[in-house]
C-alpha cells in the first residue's frame, strides 16, 4: 500500500462513523480552543510588558536608592539615627557623596540623580491651568511616543513630553499639533512664591503602565529645581530620592550581579526594571501557566476520547483488518493507517479550535482595547502568532498520535485468522 | 508430472491450552500440483478450514512443514510472506468479507491497493475482472446493495484481480442457493481450465467435491480413508454431468 493510499484511506475511514468522529473532534476542539486563547493572552500580556520594560530603559540601567537598613539582630525595631537624612515621608535620601560613590562603581558608565519635582500647574495659551505630575525617569530613558521626538538633554532649550491625556485639556487639536508649541509651567519655592518657566512641547507620550507623568529634559529640570530651592531653610535635608545609573554597554548578567553587590556594600539598593517588574511578570506567567495546564488536561482527556473512538473502530473493523492482513498487508501499514486516522482527528479538532479561537479572540481583543482597556494603548490582550498556533496544532497532533498508538498496535498485531473468525 | 506448488508434511495444529486444548489437525500430509483442483472434504468441525488456512500461510502449524514451490514457508521473511499471499494467492472465504460502505470496485481492487498499484491501473484491472464476472455495471454500487450471488462473484473478482496462481475457496457456494451456487462453481472451474489457476476448495458439498480433479477427505483432524467417498463418487459424476 503506498503512503498516499494509506493517507486517503485513513481520512475516509475517519468519516465512516460521523457522529463518533464529531464527538471526539469536539472534545479536542475544546482543549485546542482553550489552549490557543490562554497562550494568546500570555503572549499578549508578556509582549506588552516587554515593550513597557524597554520603554523605560530595559536592563541597561539601574534605579539606585538608599537601601532600607537591614534589620538588626534580634528582629527588634531599628534604633533612631538623627544624622540620617530623610524626606518627610521617612524615605532615606541619596546624598551627593552617594552619587559620587555610585559613579565610582566598576561597570557604571554614568549616573543621573533623579530630582523630585512637583510643578503647581501647566498652561497653554491661557486655556486653563492643570495640575501635572512629573515622571522622574523621563529624559533619562526612552519613552514610548505618540508624536514628536525624544527629549534632548543640554539642548539649550526647555523641553517637555506631554502625557497623551493632556493634549485635549490644554487645548491642542491633536498630538501632532502640540509639537513645538510653548507651554508655561509654574513651581513654588520654600517661601511659597510661585515662579513660571516656559518650555516647548517636544513630544506626546503614550500612556503606559510604568512611566506616568510629564517628561522634562535636563535643562528644564535644572531650572525648575533651582527655582524650587530658592530660599531653602538650612534645616531642610537635601538629596535625591533616587539616581539612575547607566550600565556600560555589553554588561553581562554576572557583571550586573557584581555591580548590584558593590552597591549593596555602599548601603545602596540598585534594581533593574526587570527586578522591579519581574515579580509582576512572574505572577502573570504563573497564572497563564495554570490556565495552559488546564487546557492541556482537557486535551489529555480528549486523547482518551481518541483512544476510545479508535478502539471501537478497530473492534468494528476486525474482519476488515484480518482480510487486509490475509491479502498481504503488513502490520506496519495497518499501524500507520490507524495512526494517521488518530492524527487526522487531532488535526481536525485543533485546526478548528485554533481557527475559532483566533476569530473570536481577535474580535474580543479589539473590542476590549477600544473599551475596557483603552487606558493601556499598545496592549493587545490576545496575541496570536503563527508559530504558537503551529506549536499548538503540533502538540495536539502529537497527543492524538500517542493516543492512537494503543488502538493502532492492537490492530497491527491482529492475527488474520482470529480476525476472520471473529463474529 | 507437473511441479508441486504446495507440499504439507505431517502438519498438526492445536487450539487452546490445558484442559481446553483441542487438536484440530493431528498430522496431515497433502501435496498440490500446479493447475489441479483439489477438494478438501469433511464434516463440520473436522478441520477443513484450519487446513486451508495453514496451506494459505495465514497461520503457522504447531508441527510439520509446509513447502511453497519447494521453499520451507518457515524460512520466509514476513515481507516475502505478505508478498506471496498478495501476488500468488487469491482468497474466497466462508463469508463474503466485503467492506459494506465501499464501492464494489474499491472492494475488488483492495489487493492491488495493498500491493501499492497506482489508482489508474487499479481501476483498469478492477474493471477488467468485473467485466469477466459480469458485474461491470455494478462497479460504482456500494457492496451492501449486491445480491448474494453478485457478492460471491465480487469476492471471486477480488481473488482474481492480482492474477494469482492459486485460489483458496472456503465453502464458495455455502451461502448461495443451488442455482447461483452452480454458476459460481462454473466460473471457478472455467478459471481452472482456461487460466490454469490451481483451485483448493473446502466444501462439505459432495457434488462440488466430485467436480474437482482430486478429493482430500478429512475426519477429526486426520486424513480419512476414502471408503465413504467411494459411494459418493458415482453419484457425483452423475451430478457433474447434469451441471
Ligand atoms: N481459534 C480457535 N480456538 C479454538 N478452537 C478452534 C479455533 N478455530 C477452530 N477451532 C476448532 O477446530 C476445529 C476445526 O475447525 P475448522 O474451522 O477447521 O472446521 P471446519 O472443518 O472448517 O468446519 P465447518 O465445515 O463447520 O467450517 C473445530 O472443532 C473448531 O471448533
Ligand atoms: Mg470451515
Amino acid at each position: 500500500m503506498n503512503p498516499l493510499d494509506v493517507l486517503k484511506s485513513a481520512v475516509s475511514n475517519t468519516f465512516r462513523n460521523k457522529v463518533r468522529t464529531l464527538l471526539t473532534v469536539i472534545a479536542i476542539f475544546i482543549g485546542a480552543f482553550t489552549l490557543t486563547i490562554t497562550s494568546a493572552i500570555g503572549a499578549g500580556v508578556s509582549s506588552y510588558i516587554d515593550a513597557q520594560i524597554s520603554s523605560i530603559g530595559g536592563d541597561s540601567m539601574l534605579t539606585v536608592s538608599s537601601a532600607p537598613d537591614a534589620a538588626p539582630a534580634g528582629d527588634g525595631p531599628t534604633p533612631y539615627d538623627p544624622d540620617k537624612q530623610a524626606t518627610a515621608s521617612g524615605m532615606s535620601l541619596l546624598s551627593e557623596d552617594d552619587v559620587t560613590a555610585i559613579a565610582a562603581v566598576d561597570g557604571i558608565a554614568d549616573v543621573q540623580p533623579a530630582v523630585m519635582l512637583s510643578p503647581d500647574f501647566i498652561e497653554f495659551d491661557g486655556n486653563g491651568k492643570f495640575e501635572i505630575a512629573v515622571n522622574p525617569m523621563a529624559g533619562i530613558a526612552t519613552i514610548d511616543l505618540a508624536a514628536g521626538a525624544q527629549l534632548e538633554n543640554g539642548a539649550g532649550q526647555n523641553q517637555i513630553l506631554l502625557p497623551a491625556s493632556y493634549v485635549d485639556g490644554l487645548g491642542f487639536a491633536d498630538a501632532e499639533s502640540a509639537i513645538g508649541q510653548p507651554v508655561t509651567l509654574a513651581i513654588s519655592d520654600y517661601e511659597g512664591t510661585q515662579h513660571t518657566v516656559e518650555a516647548v512641547v517636544q513630544g506626546v507620550q503614550n500612556d503606559s503602565l510604568f512611566a506616568s507623568g510629564a517628561g522634562l529634559n535636563a535643562d528644564l529640570r535644572d531650572e525648575l529645581d533651582a527655582l524650587k530651592q530658592t530660599a531653602k531653610p538650612a534645616a531642610v535635608p537635601s538629596g535625591y530620592v533616587m539616581a539612575i545609573a547607566f550600565l556600560a554597554d555589553g554588561t553581562t548578567p554576572a557583571q550586573l550581579d557584581d555591580i548590584q553587590a558593590a552597591l549593596t556594600e555602599q548601603g545602596l539598593l540598585g534594581m533593574t526594571v526587570t527586578d522591579q517588574i519581574g515579580a509582576i511578570q512572574d505572577v502573570i506567567n504563573g497564572i497563564i501557566g495554570v490556565l495552559n495546564a488546564f487546557a492541556v488536561i482537557a486535551l489529555i482527556a480528549a486523547g482518551f476520547g481518541i483512544i476510545n473512538t479508535l478502539l471501537m473502530s478497530v473492534q468494528e473493523r476486525t474482519r476488515e483488518i484480518g482480510l487486509m492482513k490475509a491479502m498481504g498487508m503488513g502490520g506496519g501499514k495497518i499501524f500507520a493507517l490507524f495512526s494517521f486516522e488518530a492524527i487526522f482527528i487531532g488535526l481536525l479538532g485543533s485546526a478548528l479550535g485554533a481557527a475559532v479561537a483566533i476569530g473570536l479572540g481577535s474580535g474580543l481583543s479589539s473590542a476590549l482595547s477600544a473599551t475596557v482597556l483603552s487606558g493601556l494603548p499598545g496592549l493587545t490582550i490576545m496575541l496570536f502568532t503563527p508559530a504558537s498556533i503551529a506549536t499548538i496544532i503540533g502538540i495536539v497532533m502529537a497527543i492524538a498520535f500517542l493516543a492512537g498508538t494503543l488502538p493502532a498496535r492492537r490492530a497491527a498485531k491482529q492475527n488474520p485468522i482470529d480476525a476472520l473468525r471473529y463474529e | 508430472m507437473t511441479e508441486l506448488i504446495l507440499q504439507a508434511t505431517d502438519i498438526g495444529k492445536s487450539y487452546g491450552h490445558g484442559d481446553g486444548r483441542f487438536d484440530a489437525l493431528k498430522g496431515v500430509s497433502l501435496d498440490v500440483r500446479r493447475g489441479e483442483s483439489v477438494a478438501i472434504v469433511g464434516k463440520s468441525g473436522s478441520g477443513k478450514s484450519t487446513l486451508m488456512h495453514l496451506l494459505a500461510l495465514l497461520d503457522e502449524p504447531d508441527r510439520g512443514t509446509i513447502r511453497v514451490g519447494g521453499v520451507d514457508a518457515q524460512q520466509l521473511k514476513p515481507r516475502a510472506l505478505n508478498k506471496l499471499r498478495n501476488k500468488d494467492f487469491g482468497f474466497v472465504f466462508q463469508q463474503f468479507f466485503l467492506t459494506p460502505n465501499a464501492t464494489v470496485l474499491d472492494n475488488v481492487t483492495l489487493p492491488l491497493m495493498i500491493a501499492g498499484v497506482g489508482p489508474r491501473e487499479r481501476k483498469a484491472r478492477g474493471m477488467a475482472v468485473l467485466e469477466q464476472m459480469e458485474l461491470a455495471d455494478k462497479a460504482k454500487n456500494k457492496a451492501t446493495n449486491l445480491s448474494g450471488g453478485q457478492k460471491q462473484r465480487a469476492v471471486i473478482a477480488r481473488a482474481l484481480v492480482n492474477n494469482p496462481s492459486v485460489i483458496f475457496a472456503d465453502e464458495p457456494t455455502g451461502n448461495l442457493d443451488s442455482a447461483t451456487g452452480a454458476v459460481v462453481e462454473d466460473i471457478l472451474f472455467e478459471l481452472n481450465k482456461t487460466q490454469g489457476i490451481t483451485l483448493i476448495i473446502v466444501t462439505h458439498d459432495r457434488e462440488l467435491a466430485a467436480r474437482c480433479d482430486r478429493q482430500f477427505f478429512i475426519k477429526d483432524g486426520l486424513e480419512a480413508v476414502p471408503d465413504a467417498a467411494a459411494s459418493v463418487a458415482p453419484a457425483n459424476s452423475a451430478a457433474g454431468a447434469n451441471a
